[in-house]
């Protein structure tokens, strides 16, 4: 019996010795955290893509509180919504943010492209491409192991079963994150509301990329000699298109029809409009 | 001091509390993905443990035995602990903010851990003096950031292995940590305590 009341007494002391010292030390020690952090935090889309530079969703809402140097609108996949969001809570001003798209510069699919060996290593674009600038003769291509798909942080690529990337525009949200994985550099940023695209990445001259791949852009200028706005220029061997004259001034694009290997195609448009009424 | 040395070299290597008494299994596997959180895991446990462990030798050997309570030492062990990581989480995040942003989300996985509560039991039950149970902890803390800086470097390399798919991931980590278990064992009977 004086055992069992001994030991009552003693958990029970424990329990209020500890109990007492650790609600002092919650109140002796408490940090102060400044509440808008965690409000912008619960403003931005937390998918932790890493687009604004910074470590995270909260690590930006921390920067962005806390230093007057940091824009509000460093946000991309959340857009004009958010960058105006956070510009109210942090009572800065938000120049609008560009929409755009992730687009892969390759069309070099399976039975287009001309294999240089067989590649049986990691399934991932970095690893193949340490192994003589991968699998394919065309070194500029789309190596197709879906690195870019295994790193979406918002899900929106499949990897299709020609060996090329998809992004679904209704998920994309810019973020750019696939562009910076890519080893090959192939993918690019689109601006929302882009007429054409550039299916090619090759700077090869016109007959080794013809050569390599049957979709490849050969540097013709079929489609700058074509377009009224001067908005394409060929450099390095590949037509690249200015995108804002583009979308300003053009209608109806005519430099896409005269394209040998259709390496230059119209943007399918109804995801566009769908996006830019949103 | 060689009385010392031994111990500490025995709990670092020969009495490996990971490899050889397999305990703290669960962030030896956790947290050995990558070296540097490894590490810092390494540390804090090092921490937590020498600090936490002394407070227990107290409190076993000026409470418990004169009460002739030593029957409660696991309860009341359990409580200690736990309730003085909490309080070392707060004190860091005060006093000492970027030890907190390495150590701060390993310490609440460390608070009902095995080997935290494992250390200091093996203590008590060994009748080590208070000097001698904190290079006892030492030395078990050390073996146990040596076992997981271990662990994470060849894990990194694995990642680069062609494994077969049904071993893939934590497969095959437990059948690296069983060989490098066996590796330890030979080291087993080196000292005696």
């Amino acid at each position: 019996m004086q055992t069992a009341l001994l030991v009552l007494t003693v958990m029970l002391l424990t329990g209020i010795v500890f109990g007492f010292i650790l609600a002092y030390a919650n109140k002796k020690f408490a940090v102060e955290v400044n509440p808008l952090i965690h409000l912008v935090e619960d403003a931005l889309p937390k998918g932790q893509c890493g687009a604004c530079g910074y470590a995270g969703c909260a690590a930006y809402a921390e920067a962005v509180v806390l230093n007057p140097d940091v824009p509000p609108n460093l946000c991309v996949p959340g857009k004009g919504p958010v960058a105006d969001v956070v510009a109210e809570l942090t009572g800065k001003t938000a120049p609008p943010v560009e929409p755009r798209i992730a687009h892969i510069r390759c069309a070099g699919s399976m039975g287009k492209a001309v294999a240089k060996y067989q590649y049986f290593g990691v399934e991932d674009c970095v690893a193949a491409n340490l192994l003589q600038g991968g699998q394919k003769s065309c070194i500029y291509g789309c190596l197709g192991f879906g690195t870019c798909v295994k790193n979406c942080p918002f899900g929106a690529m499949t990897l299709l079963p020609e060996g090329l990337p998809y992004v679904d525009p209704e998920k994309c949200t810019g973020c750019g994150k696939c562009e910076t994985v890519c080893p090959k550099n192939v993918i690019e940023m689109l601006p929302l509301g882009a007429k054409v695209s550039v299916n090619c990445n090759s700077k090869d001259k016109g007959a080794v990329a013809k050569k390599n791949c049957s979709a490849a852009c050969l540097g013709c200028g079929l489609c700058k000699k074509n377009c009224p706005h001067d908005a394409i220029t060929i450099v390095n061997n590949l037509a690249t298109v200015d995108h804002k004259i583009c979308i300003e001034k053009c209608d109806n694009p005519t430099c896409i029809a005269k394209c040998p290997t259709k390496a230059i195609e119209a943007v399918v448009k109804e995801h566009v409009v769908e996006k830019v009424a949103v | 001091m060689a009385e010392y040395l031994t111990l500490f070299i025995s709990a670092v290597i020969v009495n490996n509390f990971v490899l050889t008494r397999f305990l703290g299994l669960c962030i030896f596997f956790g947290v050995s993905k990558n070296l540097s959180a490894s590490l810092g895991m390494g540390m804090a446990v090092t921490a937590v443990i020498t600090l936490s462990s002394t407070l227990a030798w107290l409190v076993y050997n000026l409470v418990l035995v004169p009460l002739h309570l030593t029957f409660l030492t696991t309860v009341v062990f359990v409580v200690l602990i736990a309730s003085f990581v909490q309080l070392l989480e707060m004190v860091t995040k005060k006093f000492t903010p970027a030890l907190y942003n390495m150590w701060g989300i390993y310490l609440l996985l460390i608070a009902t851990n095995c080997v935290v509560l494992g250390v200091p039991l093996i203590n008590v039950e060994s009748n080590f003096s208070l000097a001698k149970s904190v290079v006892h902890t030492i030395g078990a803390g050390v073996g146990f950031a040596v076992a997981i800086t271990l662990m994470a470097s060849l894990r990194e390399k694995l990642i680069l292995a062609d494994v077969p798919k049904p071993l893939e991931g934590l497969g095959v980590a437990f059948i690296l940590a069983g060989m490098l278990a066996l590796s330890f064992l030979g080291f087993s009977g080196m000292i005696a305590i």
